[in-house]
C-alpha cells in the first residue's frame, strides 16, 4: 500500500461527499422566491365571490393593488380543485375579520378555475370572509412567479412584497407575519 | 374504490379544463408570423416549467405552462427582446426557472469543468501515447 | 405470518451476511480452507433467506394482507394482479428488497460459476458482494422495512403510485434496471477482490469483469431504453429524454461501462490502462450507488423520484464508504499497476479506443457535473439554478458527434499500426458515405449544425460498421464457397465478441437515427377542437369525434376518441385518455400513440370541456421513433452476441480466423487476445 497515493485519493473524495450531504440538508422543491423586496406587481382584477359584511365588495367591482397604497395586503391563490386549499380555508376567513379594523385587506385570487365552481366550492366551505377575484388567463398569478396552489403573498404598507407562504397557512402564521409588517410599517405615514 | 371520488375529481378537474378551454383560443398560434413561433418556441425550451419540475413549459402539457407560452408570445409581440423576456421570468421565479444557467459568475464552472476535462485527457492522451509507443515490431 | 417469515428472513440474512462477508475476508487474509467454506455456504443461505423474503412479498402483495406496511402503502384491491405483482418495485422498501434478491443472486450464481477457481479472488469478491448485501440488509431491517406491522390492519390501500400501474413497461424497466445496476457490483467486486488478493498481475480478473461489465450494460442499455420508451408513452409529452437528474443517473454509470468495455480491449492486447480500468470499474459501481442515492434521498427534484425515503442519510454514509475505501486500496496499489506492454505506432485502433475513453470520460464528467451542479451552486452562491436540457444539448452534442465519428474510424483501423496507405483504403468508402448522409439531410432540410454532423458522422460510422461485416462475409464467401448468409452467420459465430460489438454500434447508429429524425423533423400542434372538428398534422388529419367516460375497477378513464384520416382515407381510431386513479389529485394523461416504421402519430389528451363538447388535443407526428426501441434492442444483441463467445472460443476463433485469407494487411485483429 502506497499511503500518501491512497490519502490523495480519499482528500478528492470527501468534497463529492460534502456535496452530496449538503444535498441532504436542502428541499429541492423549497425554490426561494425572489419577489420579496421588490415592488408587488400590479393588477386590476374584478370581484367575483363578494366576501361578507364589512369586508364585502359588489361583484363586477375592479380591485387594484395600487389603490391600496399604505395598507397591508395578503393575496391568497386558490382553486376549487386544490385539495390543500380546504385546510387553510378557515384560518384564512377567520384571520381576514380579525385584521380588517387594523387596515389588512384580503383577497382570494381564484387560480386556473372557473367562476362558477369557485363559487360553490365557497358555499360548501361555509362561505368566504373577504373578497375574491378572477384572474383571467392567470396572468397575475405568472406575475406573481405562481408555482402552484395554495400560495400566500403578504404586501406591506409600501407596496412590496413583505413574505410568500407556499402551502396552507394557519392561523397564527398570518397573525405572525401581520403583527410583525403592522409594527414595521407602524412609524411609516 | 370510491367511484364517486373517481368522478368528483373528473369534475374538478373539468373545471380546470374549462377554464382553459375558454381561454384556449388567444393562445392559438398566429399562423401568419412564424418567426414569431419559433421564438417563442426557443423561448419555451429555456424555461423550466413551475409546476412539473423537469420540463420545459415548451414540452409541459400543464396549463400554467400553456399560459406562459402565451405571454412570452405576448411579450414579443409587444416588441420586447428574448433577453426581456428571459429576464421578466427570472424576475418572478428566479434563476431557477432557466433550463441553462447564465454562463456568467460561478455558473461558468458547470461551462468550463467539462471542457477542462477534454483538456487535460487529451494531454494525458497524448502523453500516453507518446511515452508507450516503441516503434511498430513488425513492417505491416 | 408472512410479516413474521419476511422479516425473519431479512434479519437472519443479515446476520448469516456478517458472517458470510468475515469468514470470506478472514479466510482468504489467513488461507483458512474451512474459513472459506463455510462463507461460501453463507453467499448460498443469504441468497436462500433474501429469495423467501422476497416471495413472502409477493405473497403478502397478491393475497392483499394489509397487515403488512409495504402492502398497506402500495397494495389495493382493486388493482390488477398484474400491477399489484410489480409493485414490489413500485415504492422504496419493495425496491430495496427487489434490489437485494438480485444482488444476493448474482452474488450467488458468480460464488458457483467460479466454485472450481484456484486462489483468493473469488473469495475477496464474495466478501465484497456480501459487505454490499450487509448495507442493503441494514436498509431493509431498518428505515426501509417493508415487513413492518401496522395496526390496524387497513381494510383496503391506495394502490400503487397510478404513474406507475398506468402501462405495462413499469413491469419491464424497473427489473432492467436493477439488473443493470446491482450487475456492476459483481465487477466492482473482482476488481477489488483482484487487489486486495494480491493477484492484479494476473488477467483471470480481467477476463470476468469484461464479462459481467457487459452483461450488466447490456441490462442497463435496455433499462435505459426501455425508460425512455415508457416517459414517452405516458408522460404525454412525446418526449423520451428530458435530461432529468434520474433518467442522468442511469446514463452516466452506462457511459463508464462503455468506456470500459472499450478500453479494457487495449489491457488485455497491449497490458495498457490497467489503472484506468480498474478506476472505470470502482467509478461504475461507484457511480450507480450515486444514482440511487439520488433517486431515493430527495436532494434533485425529478419526474421520476417515485421511491423517496428518509433513507439518503445511510445511502451517503455508504457512498462514503465505498469511495473512501476503493478509491484508497486502487490509488494505495497503483504502483503494482504499470503498464506491461507498448504501442506499437501512434496510429491504431489502440489510440482510437484512447480517444473514444477521453470522450466518453467528457460525456461522464458532463453529465455527472450538469446533473450535481444545482447543489454545487445552492452550496457556494445560496441560489437555486437548474441544468437542464439546454444545458446539456449544448455541451453534449459536440461529444456525441466526436463519438460516432470514432465509432466510424474503430472499426476501420487495425490494431498495433496503420500504415498511411491503409488509413486511406480503409477511410475512404467511409468517408464518401458520410459525405452522401450529409447531403441526403441537407436536402431532406436539416440545418442545425449538431444534426448536420450527427448524420455525416452516423452515416460514416454505418459504412465503416456495416462493411465489416460485408467484408469478412465477402472473404469467407470466397474461401470457402459459403452463401452469403451462411458466410454472415459463421462469421459473426467465429468471432462474436468483436462482431458483437459491431452488431452493438449498429444499434447504437440506430438509436441515433431515430433520435435525430424526431427530434428535427417533429412537427406538432395542439388546439381546442369542438365535436367533428379536425386538425391537420403533417401527412395526418385528426377528426375529434367525443368523449367518454367509463370506469374501471382501479380508475375512471376519460376518453377523446378521435378519427384519424391520411389523404382523405380513414386510417384508424384512436383514444387519447385520461386516467383517473382516487389516489391522486392529478389525471395521469394517457396519450394514444399509432407506431409505424416511418414513425408516430402521438395524441395527447390536454384538456376537455366538462360536457365532453370540446377537448383540447396535443397532436405530434415524429418520425422514426420506433426506431429508437429497436436499436435499443440491436444493442442488446449485440451484447448477446458477444457473451455467447464462450471459454473455448479464442482457439476456435483463430484456427478458424488462420483459414481465411487476409482481406487486409492486417487479419490479427481477428482473434481473441492470445495469454
Amino acid at each position: 500500500m502506497n499511503w500518501k497515493r491512497a490519502t490523495t485519493a480519499v482528500a478528492m473524495a470527501i468534497p463529492v461527499i460534502g456535496i452530496l450531504a449538503f444535498g441532504l440538508t436542502r428541499d429541492p422543491k423549497a425554490i426561494v422566491s425572489p419577489l420579496p423586496g421588490k415592488p408587488a406587481p400590479s393588477f386590476a382584477l374584478s370581484v367575483f365571490a363578494p366576501g361578507e359584511g364589512a369586508t364585502a365588495l359588489n361583484v363586477g367591482d375592479t380591485v387594484r393593488l395600487a389603490d391600496h397604497a399604505g395598507q397591508v395586503v395578503v393575496l391568497n391563490f386558490w382553486a376549487s380543485w386544490c385539495l390543500q386549499c380546504r385546510d387553510e380555508h378557515r384560518d384564512l376567513s377567520a384571520t381576514a375579520t380579525e385584521y380588517f379594523d387594523k387596515g389588512v385587506r384580503f383577497y382570494g385570487l381564484l387560480y386556473n378555475d372557473q367562476e362558477s365552481f369557485g363559487l360553490r366550492w365557497i358555499q360548501e366551505m361555509g362561505g368566504q370572509t373577504y373578497p375574491s377575484l378572477l384572474d383571467p388567463r392567470t396572468r397575475t398569478a405568472i406575475d406573481y412567479g405562481l408555482y402552484g396552489v395554495p400560495e400566500t403573498f403578504f404586501v406591506s404598507r409600501d407596496g412590496r412584497v413583505a413574505y410568500k407562504h407556499i402551502g396552507p397557512i394557519s392561523q397564527r402564521q398570518l397573525s405572525q407575519k401581520l403583527d410583525s409588517l403592522l409594527r414595521d410599517g407602524a412609524g411609516a405615514p | 374504490m370510491s367511484h364517486s371520488w373517481a368522478l368528483a375529481l373528473v369534475l374538478l378537474f373539468a373545471t380546470g379544463a374549462e377554464a382553459q378551454v375558454g381561454s384556449a383560443i388567444p393562445s392559438m398560434p398566429a399562423r401568419s408570423d412564424s418567426a414569431l413561433e419559433a421564438t417563442t418556441t426557443m423561448l419555451a425550451s429555456e424555461l423550466r416549467c413551475p409546476v412539473c419540475q423537469g420540463n420545459s413549459i415548451q414540452d409541459s402539457p400543464s396549463e400554467l405552462a400553456q399560459e406562459m407560452r402565451s405571454v412570452i408570445r405576448d411579450q414579443l409581440r409587444a416588441g420586447r427582446t428574448p433577453d426581456e423576456v428571459r429576464a421578466y421570468f427570472v424576475d418572478k421565479y428566479g434563476e431557477w426557472i432557466l433550463l441553462a444557467p447564465k454562463a456568467e459568475g460561478f455558473n461558468l464552472v458547470v461551462y468550463l469543468v467539462p471542457i477542462l476535462a477534454i483538456v487535460v485527457g487529451g494531454v494525458v492522451v497524448v502523453r500516453t501515447v507518446r511515452r508507450s509507443t516503441t516503434g511498430p515490431a513488425q513492417g505491416a | 405470518m408472512t410479516r413474521l417469515i419476511g422479516a425473519g428472513s431479512l434479519l437472519l440474512a443479515l446476520g448469516v451476511a456478517i458472517y458470510g462477508a468475515l469468514a470470506l475476508m478472514l479466510g482468504a487474509r489467513r488461507r483458512h480452507a474451512g474459513l472459506l467454506r463455510s462463507g461460501q455456504v453463507a453467499v448460498y443461505a443469504v441468497w436462500a433467506l433474501a429469495t423467501a423474503a422476497t416471495l413472502a412479498m409477493v405473497y403478502a402483495l397478491v393475497a392483499h394482507d394489509f397487515s403488512v406496511k409495504y402492502v398497506a402503502m402500495v397494495g389495493s384491491r382493486a388493482t390488477p394482479l398484474f400491477y399489484t405483482v410489480i409493485s414490489l418495485w413500485g415504492a422504496l422498501e419493495g425496491s430495496i428488497l427487489f434490489w437485494i434478491f438480485v444482488l444476493t443472486s448474482l452474488a450467488a450464481l458468480v460464488t458457483y460459476q467460479n466454485r472450481a477457481r484456484e486462489g483468493l479472488l473469488v473469495p475477496y469478491a464474495g466478501g465484497v458482494l456480501m459487505l454490499i448485501s450487509i448495507f442493503f440488509l441494514i436498509l431493509l431491517v431498518g428505515p426501509a422495512n417493508p415487513f413492518s406491522a401496522v395496526f390496524p390492519v387497513p381494510p383496503d390501500g391506495p394502490g400503487p403510485n397510478p404513474l406507475l400501474q398506468n402501462h405495462p413497461l413499469m413491469a419491464v424497466h424497473p427489473p432492467l434496471l436493477y439488473l443493470g445496476y446491482v450487475g456492476m457490483s459483481v465487477p466492482f467486486a473482482f476488481a477489488i477482490g483482484a487487489v486486495l488478493s494480491g493477484d492484479i498481475d494476473n488477467d483471470g480478473w480481467i477476463r470476468i469483469t469484461r464479462r459481467w461489465t457487459l452483461t450488466a450494460w447490456m441490462f442497463l442499455a435496455a433499462a435505459i431504453i426501455a425508460g425512455m420508451w415508457w416517459s414517452y408513452e405516458v408522460l404525454g409529452w412525446g418526449g423520451y429524454w428530458a435530461w432529468d437528474p434520474v433518467e442522468n443517473a442511469s446514463f452516466i454509470p452506462w457511459l463508464t461501462a462503455t468506456a470500459f468495455l472499450h478500453s479494457v480491449m487495449v489491457q488485455e492486447r497491449r497490458g495498457l490502462l490497467k489503472l484506468w480500468n480498474l478506476n472505470l470499474i470502482v467509478s461504475t459501481f461507484a457511480l450507480t450507488i450515486l444514482g440511487t442515492f439520488l433517486t431515493r434521498s430527495g436532494v434533485l427534484s425529478s419526474v421520476h423520484a417515485f421511491s423517496e425515503g428518509p433513507i439518503g442519510r445511510y445511502f451517503l454514509a455508504f457512498i462514503a464508504i465505498v469511495l473512501i475505501a476503493s478509491f484508497a486500496l486502487v490509488a494505495g496499489n497503483s504502483e503494482r499497476l504499470r503498464p506491461t506492454g507498448s504501442l506499437d505506432t501512434a496510429v491504431s485502433r489502440e489510440t482510437v479506443f484512447l480517444l473514444n475513453n477521453l470522450f466518453l470520460s467528457a460525456f461522464t464528467v458532463t453529465v455527472l457535473v450538469g446533473t450535481l451542479f444545482p447543489l454545487v451552486a445552492e452550496a457556494i452562491r445560496g441560489v437555486k439554478v437548474s441544468v437542464g436540457e439546454p444545458f446539456f444539448n449544448r455541451m453534449t452534442l459536440p461529444i456525441c458527434a466526436m463519438l460516432l465519428f470514432l465509432m466510424g474510424v474503430g472499426p476501420a483501423l487495425p490494431w498495433r499500426v496503420a500504415s498511411r496507405d491503409v488509413v486511406r483504403r480503409q477511410l475512404l468508402p467511409p468517408a464518401i458515405a458520410g459525405v452522401v448522409a450529409l447531403v441526403l439531410s441537407l436536402l431532406a432540410g436539416v440545418r442545425s449544425p449538431y444534426g448536420l454532423a450527427a448524420f455525416m458522422f452516423g452515416g460514416f460510422a454505418l459504412a465503416a460498421n456495416v462493411r465489416e461485416f460485408i467484408d469478412g462475409a465477402l472473404a469467407r464467401r470466397r474461401a470457402h464457397g459459403e452463401s452469403p448468409p451462411v458466410a454472415l452467420a459463421r462469421l459473426v459465430g467465429a468471432n462474436r465478441r468483436r462482431y458483437g460489438g459491431y452488431l452493438a454500434h449498429l444499434g447504437v447508429l440506430t438509436v441515433t437515427l431515430g433520435i435525430g429524425a424526431s427530434a428535427m423533423f417533429r412537427t406538432e400542434r395542439e388546439a381546442t377542437l369542438r365535436k367533428g372538428e379536425v386538425i391537420e398534422v403533417g401527412k395526418f388529419t385528426v377528426r375529434f369525434d367525443e368523449v367518454t367516460y367509463r370506469e374501471e375497477p382501479q380508475r375512471g378513464v376519460l376518453a377523446a376518441w378521435v378519427t384519424v384520416l391520411k389523404g382523405g382515407r380513414e386510417v384508424g381510431r384512436m383514444e387519447p385518455r385520461m386516467n383517473f386513479y382516487p389516489t391522486s389529485d392529478q389525471p395521469v394523461p394517457t396519450p394514444a400513440v399509432r407506431s409505424r416504421a416511418a414513425g408516430d402519430l402521438y395524441i395527447n389528451l390536454q384538456a376537455f370541456e366538462q360536457d365532453g363538447s370540446t377537448a383540447t388535443l396535443r397532436v405530434i407526428v415524429e418520425p422514426l421513433v420506433p426506431w429508437i426501441w429497436i436499436g435499443g434492442m440491436i444493442v442488446c444483441l449485440g451484447a448477446l452476441v458477444s457473451l455467447g463467445g464462450g471459454k473455448r472460443e479464442p482457439a476456435l476463433a483463430a484456427a478458424r480466423v488462420r483459414a481465411v485469407p487476409p482481406v487486409r494487411p492486417t487479419p490479427v485483429g481477428l482473434e481473441e487476445p492470445a495469454r
